[in-house]
């Protein structure tokens, strides 16, 4: 309750909850809005936005409505976003609690291999990921989990190596207790925060991979995705820029939004360490 | 006047805080050559005094009224740039930890002398020498190679020391002391007060000096005012004060002081709850690029417990006695020897063991997950041993009820209660598994000294209801006099005595036991009652 008050005391915050559930309303009203196929043929292509009362925001090189493109493409930024940070932080939470809990040889294998990943660029990592297992939408947003995992572990294991030690964790291996209880019951519920704000990053940075995936045209090109919308408007870039331009507006707002509820989330969860006091 | 005088002095809290003001009409002063103690328990003001009249509040709070002058000048108007002349250089500060308080990366020797770079604009060289003459006359042990060292390879008391230098340096009217000796050892204590002592003589200081412990007082005030919720309850000269306090709090406080004489002694049970013998345990480190030497914290220990009684394990830090205590209940593994309870080996299993042996912890903050409440903590062992659910929340509702807390406040957070009720919270929690054995690492050394008493007292009261038998450990001999029937005295890992408290209190073999005695401060005022 504290932290819902302090996290509702931050403008920013407040602002990037706005902006998140704009996106959010974008998703949900999709359907409703533009009931048709958005990667269908709506009209003549590369109309200017306003040129055309049909297409308030224009049309494509292919001549598909980019506002249709954009609402259902919120749903695809979003669902990529959520399922990729859910698979990156469980499996780095995974990782890193056994990493942090047990220490030793557990942690110095978990560890090296943690570090492996960490070592290949992330974004190289993923087009091999997809040239070798494909591009559609499921291979995409588990490939986006599977890249980003790494730095969510090395921050559980570094919260866990502190508070393993601590006098609560010890009283209860006194108690008796098992390991699972106190790996989740005891030291999770305290070495969440951290994890939680760091889950924000890692939504930004799964959105913004996906895009560049989309533009290098590497994404499921059936899908009506922001990424791909700009991937279509590269070849018209200088003329009809506002093709990519819309779309990149798009996920700058959103991961805009995402990264000040990060933002707020820190402060309302880490009070004492709270920016701009 | 000379000196430092605080008239009125009133300073607001932020709003939300738990009361309006952190000091209310406060008035003070030091003349130059005395020194004045300030003594209250957490939360009495006393450190927000001294920080307003060093000019550093902390953000938040604010002067509101009242006067603050030093030697006749207004102190409340000083802007920020005046502050920082004024610091250190006529008015200067030891903080209670040494350690936090030195910048780790800088030798001692450029520490100290950047106080006469800074307000006196002196060379390196002639800093450096003057450094050197500053540590030897804080009696630092070769001062040539403090000098060059880092505050981490000084002992708390060296560090304290340089302190004390940096802050004498420039020779300043007034000497801020908050705490200075809280965080050190009883003998090291008695060497910083006498240091204290005896440069405020030689250069005629006006001291102010912050601390909770009346022993304290008797050692060093020549004046003391005693705080309480922000305000002066009562100020007089040191005799006064200790002698025939006036105050119902003052006599609160000087009667909750633990008392050098032990109770009389009990008839104790020749059944052993607990023994320990030969127990080893070395801290090495076996990296491949740091080849430190082994050290010994634990060498060839025994000791016996005796059922229904309390054994006091005493000891400086690094005597070995808190990982005596943790092997005690295997949380550490040892090196060599055993541990019996109730006549047979602690058995390895988590579960086995944790109906034997249980512990209550030094930190009542550290100790109890912020994030559960408080009677899911208690109840969380008993439920992991097999007690249903409701049996062990009803028997949580019973123990917070026998440590003298609301039955109904098991739903609460451990944020909701003090620090007094937390140490409750954690004995519950120990008692709830029934053990054999309660092993108590330093339950009271957190606590204010009201406090400390009250969990005392209930440790005591327990006992007598439920038969405990307790391993107690602490570093302080006057809390040990007051619960335990036997001490053991430790150093560097080593049992050095042991025997019936009152024995080795009153008639002390070893010349250790001795030192550790002759330091407890205030011995010649208080140890009379």
């Amino acid at each position: 309750m504290r932290a819902l008050r302090a996290y509702l005391r931050s403008p920013a915050a407040i602002l990037g909850s706005l902006v998140v559930l704009a996106v959010l309303g974008m998703a949900l009203l999709a359907p409703v809005l533009y009931p048709n196929d958005p990667l269908g043929l709506a009209g003549r292509p590369l109309q200017w936005p306003g040129a055309n009362p049909r297409f308030p925001l224009g049309t494509d090189p292919s001549g598909r409505d980019i506002a249709a493109q954009l609402f259902h493409g919120a749903r695809i930024s979003l669902l990529i976003g959520l399922v990729a940070t859910g698979i990156a932080t469980a499996v780095g939470i995974a990782i890193g609690a056994l990493a942090g809990f047990y220490g030793g040889w557990a942690d110095t294998v978990l560890m090296r291999a943690t570090e492996a990943f960490q070592t290949l660029p992330n974004f190289l990592l993923l087009l091999v990921l997809v040239a070798v297992f494909g591009s559609t939408l499921t291979t995409v947003t588990v490939a986006v989990g599977v890249v980003s995992w790494p730095p969510v572990a090395r921050l559980t294991r570094a919260e866990f190596l502190t508070l393993r030690t601590r006098d609560f964790v010890q009283a209860g291996r006194l108690q008796g207790l098992s390991d699972a209880h106190l790996i989740l019951r005891e030291v999770l519920p305290n070495a969440l925060p951290p994890v939680i704000v760091y889950a924000s990053v890692v939504m930004a940075v799964a959105i913004l991979l996906e895009s560049a995936l989309a533009f290098l045209q590497l994404s499921d090109p059936n899908v009506p995705s922001w990424g791909n919308l700009i991937g279509l408007g590269r070849n018209v870039l200088r003329t009809e820029w506002y093709v990519s331009a819309i779309p990149g507006a798009a996920i700058l707002l959103t991961i805009l939004g995402v990264s000040l509820v990060g933002q707020g989330l820190n402060d309302a969860l880490n009070p004492r360490l709270a920016s701009g006091r | 006047m000379k000196g430092l005088s605080v008239e009125g002095l009133t300073v607001r809290l932020p709003p939300g805080a738990d009361r309006a003001f952190a000091v209310e009409e406060v008035s003070l002063s030091v003349a130059p050559g005395e020194i004045l103690c300030v003594v209250g328990e957490s939360g009495s003001g006393k450190s927000v005094t001294a920080s307003a009249v060093m000019g550093l509040l902390a953000p938040g709070l604010s002067v509101t009224g009242g006067r603050m002058s030093l030697s006749g000048e207004d102190l409340r108007v000083k802007t920020p740039e005046e502050w920082r002349s004024l610091r250190g250089r006529r008015i200067a500060m030891v903080f209670q930890e040494p350690m936090t308080a030195l910048n780790p990366l800088m030798t001692v020797g450029r520490q100290i002398g950047e106080t006469w770079r800074t307000h006196l604009g002196l060379d390196a060289r002639e800093a450096s020498r003057r450094a050197l003459d500053a540590l030897r006359e804080v009696n630092l042990p070769d001062p040539e190679g403090a000098l060059r060292a880092f505050p981490h390879e000084l002992s708390g008391g060296q560090r304290q020391r340089v302190m004390i230098a940096m802050a004498l340096a420039l020779n300043p009217e007034v000497l801020v002391c908050d705490e200075p000796t809280t965080a050190l050892d009883v003998t090291t204590q008695a060497q910083v007060i006498a240091l204290i002592k005896e440069l405020q003589r030689r250069h005629g200081t006006a001291v102010l000096f912050i601390t909770h412990d009346f022993g304290v007082v008797a050692e060093i005030a020549d004046r003391v005012a005693v705080m309480q919720h922000g305000r002066v309850v009562e100020q007089g000269t040191a005799s006064e004060v200790l002698t025939a306090p006036r105050h119902a709090y003052t006599q609160a406080l000087l009667a909750a002081v633990p008392g050098r004489s032990a109770p009389p002694p009990r008839e104790l049970s020749s059944d052993i709850v607990l023994e320990v013998s030969g127990l080893t345990k070395t801290y090495a480190s076996r990296r491949l690029f740091r080849r430190r030497k082994p050290v010994r914290a634990l060498d060839n220990v025994s000791l016996a417990l005796r059922r229904g009684s309390t054994l006091a394990v005493v000891g400086e830090s690094g005597s070995g006695k808190s990982t005596l205590a943790r092997c005690v209940v295997r949380l550490l593994g040892t090196d060599g020897g055993e541990v019996r309870v109730a006549g047979a080996p602690l058995p390895k299993g988590r579960r086995a063991a944790a109906g034997l042996v249980q512990m209550v912890f030094q930190d009542p903050y550290a100790s109890l997950n912020p994030r559960r409440t408080a009677g899911a903590q208690v109840a969380q062992g008993p439920i992991a041993t097999g007690t249903p659910r409701r049996e062990a929340m009803a028997e949580a509702r019973r123990l917070f009820g026998l440590v003298g807390l609301d039955p109904e406040s098991v739903l609460r957070f451990p944020h909701e209660f003090s620090g007094g009720q937390r140490q409750r919270i954690g004995i519950a929690r120990a008692l709830a598994m029934q053990p054999s054995v309660l092993v108590a690492d330093e339950p009271v050394s957190a606590l204010d000294v009201s406090v400390q008493a009250q969990v005392l007292a209930l440790l005591r009261e327990l006992q007598g209801q439920l038969g405990l038998s307790i391993l107690f450990i602490t570093h302080d001999l006057r809390v040990a006099a007051q619960l335990c029937d036997e001490v053991v005295v430790m150093r560097n890992g080593v049992v050095e005595e042991q025997g019936p408290i009152r024995e080795v209190f009153e008639a002390p073999r070893h010349p250790y036991t001795r030192s550790l005695i002759e330091a407890i401060p205030g011995r010649r005022l208080m140890g009379v009652r």
